[in-house]
């Protein structure tokens, strides 16, 4: 089970509370987690990362175990804490804007 | 027993302020969307209980909502907004050639006699219509490849595609404007366009009378005459008695004739409103008074609508989608400020008073009238 924290205003988007809990079959990978929470959640699609599997969007970051995947290969292995739900991915809305 | 529903968008959500047709109390729901701008909302005119909301933010982009209970919910739809083909490039703000990059919706115009059907105009500037009640959008390309596109410039606010106009008369007939390249008009539902800013005279471009590159803020007409628009551009106020062929400057006696939203009472044809603005570099009332001035004449002749606005140390701003009417029997006129309050007259704009205050910065009002 992967766990994934997304921020405020994206939870609003889709009525999410608290963290969503993924179960990925394959690698789990910054890409495989968000093409299955994107695959469950639809109305996420182009406001994490561009449609289609597209890039990130600007002012979103990804951290996980203390640290920044933002500029990560979305195809590298996420940290075995994450795999194995001990630790969660995180979705975070760059400390900008007013 | 009629009704009214305003549709607010600001900054930081949307608002819906409801009141029966005596337009005395009224009952504010929202914030809606909360933290997000709300560029726009805007109901179907075939079917009142479906509204259509843009919502953006710079951290998720854009996200379009859809009621089909007249705002009660709402439910998030298509958000995939791709230009048709190579995007090409389009001037930046130094001369430079600059990809087209979709940034945000500015304003849907739901079809006359289909809900399901609307239209968005986005920056940078395109036009997208939607068949599906936004499931899915599809550009209409020819406006953003007419052979001009590649010099067309941004405004300061954004390449932006704001009006829409569907002809409730001519079949197929719509009107567009995008700041800053002028406005436009297709004769066959969006499949072609050609420019009309014949008789446009802007100062600020270095061909004042160009077919391209004026700053129209914003295109009104009335429904019973869909021939006669008039216009609110960057300087000037507009007139064109025959579809957009040609204009002629109606600004008269105007403080001033710089603004932004420029509207049209629902059932005096040739009774106008605008909201003068001090300058491009200022954008205020002029003297701190809040004046909404009204033309009975089509224009040229302006009278100040002053009862009930602040007349002392008011420097907000009224942006060009943050006007609108009702058409009850007697005229209701509502526009918003980028201080947060709502403005509304029931008598044509004889007198004002506000029917809310102190939300976020206004970016668009628009009003159903219900039976």
């Amino acid at each position: 089970m992967i766990r994934v924290v997304l921020p405020a205003h994206l939870r609003a988007l889709a009525h999410i509370n608290g963290e969503v809990h993924l179960d990925i079959a394959d690698l789990v990978t910054q890409r495989s987690v968000l093409d299955a929470l994107e695959a469950r959640y639809p109305m996420l699609r182009g406001t994490i990362r561009a449609h289609d599997g597209g890039p990130r969007r600007a002012f979103i970051r990804f951290f996980a175990c203390e640290q920044d995947l933002s500029h990560s290969p979305p195809d590298d292995p996420l940290p075995a804490a994450v795999a194995a739900g001990a630790e969660p991915y995180l979705i975070v809305g760059a400390m900008a804007g007013g | 027993m009629s009704a009214v529903r305003v549709l607010v968008g600001t900054r930081k959500g949307a608002f819906i302020l409801t009141s029966d047709g005596r337009r005395k109390q009224w009952e504010v729901s929202g914030p809606h969307f909360a933290g997000w701008e709300i560029y726009h909302v805007k109901g179907s005119p075939a079917d009142p209980d479906r509204l259509y909301a843009s919502q953006s933010s710079g951290w998720s982009g854009q996200v379009i909502q859809r009621s089909d209970d007249g705002g009660s919910t709402w439910a998030p739809v298509g958000n995939k907004f791709a230009y048709q083909g190579t995007p090409g490039t389009h001037q930046w703000y130094d001369g430079t050639p600059h990809p087209w990059e979709f940034a945000r919706v500015w304003h849907l115009e739901p079809s006359l006699d289909d809900p399901d059907t609307v239209y968005a105009g986005v920056e940078d500037a395109g036009l997208f219509r939607s068949a599906d009640g936004g499931q899915s959008w599809q550009e209409l390309p020819k406006l953003r490849g007419h052979e001009s596109g590649p010099s067309w410039q941004p405004g300061a606010g954004g390449m932006c595609l704001h009006t829409i106009l569907l002809d409730p008369v001519q079949h197929g007939r719509m009107f567009a404007a995008i700041s800053a390249a002028g406005a436009f008009r297709s004769d066959d539902a969006g499949q072609t366009w050609r420019p009309i800013n014949q008789g446009l005279q802007s100062e600020g471009i270095p061909d004042p009378d160009a077919e391209v590159g004026h700053c129209v803020h914003r295109l009104a007409m009335h429904p019973s005459r869909p021939d006669v628009l008039f216009m609110q551009k960057h300087w000037d106020v507009m007139r064109s008695d025959n579809g957009g062929e040609s204009w002629r400057e109606i600004s008269g006696n105007l403080p001033t004739d710089f603004g932004f939203p420029i509207d049209v009472h629902a059932h005096e044809p040739d009774t106008i409103y605008v909201v003068p603005i001090t300058s491009d570099a200022e954008h205020f009332p002029p003297e701190g008074k809040l004046r909404v001035y009204r033309s009975r004449t089509g224009g040229d002749d302006w009278e100040p609508l002053t009862a009930g606005l602040p007349q002392q140390n008011c420097y907000v701003n009224v942006l060009r989608d943050a006007m609108a009417v009702d058409s009850l029997d007697s005229c209701g006129v509502y526009f918003g400020t980028t201080g947060g309050q709502v403005y509304a007259s029931a008598n044509s704009g004889d007198s004002w008073e506000p029917i809310v205050r102190d939300l976020p910065a206004v970016l668009s009002v628009e009003v159903q009238t219900l039976s």
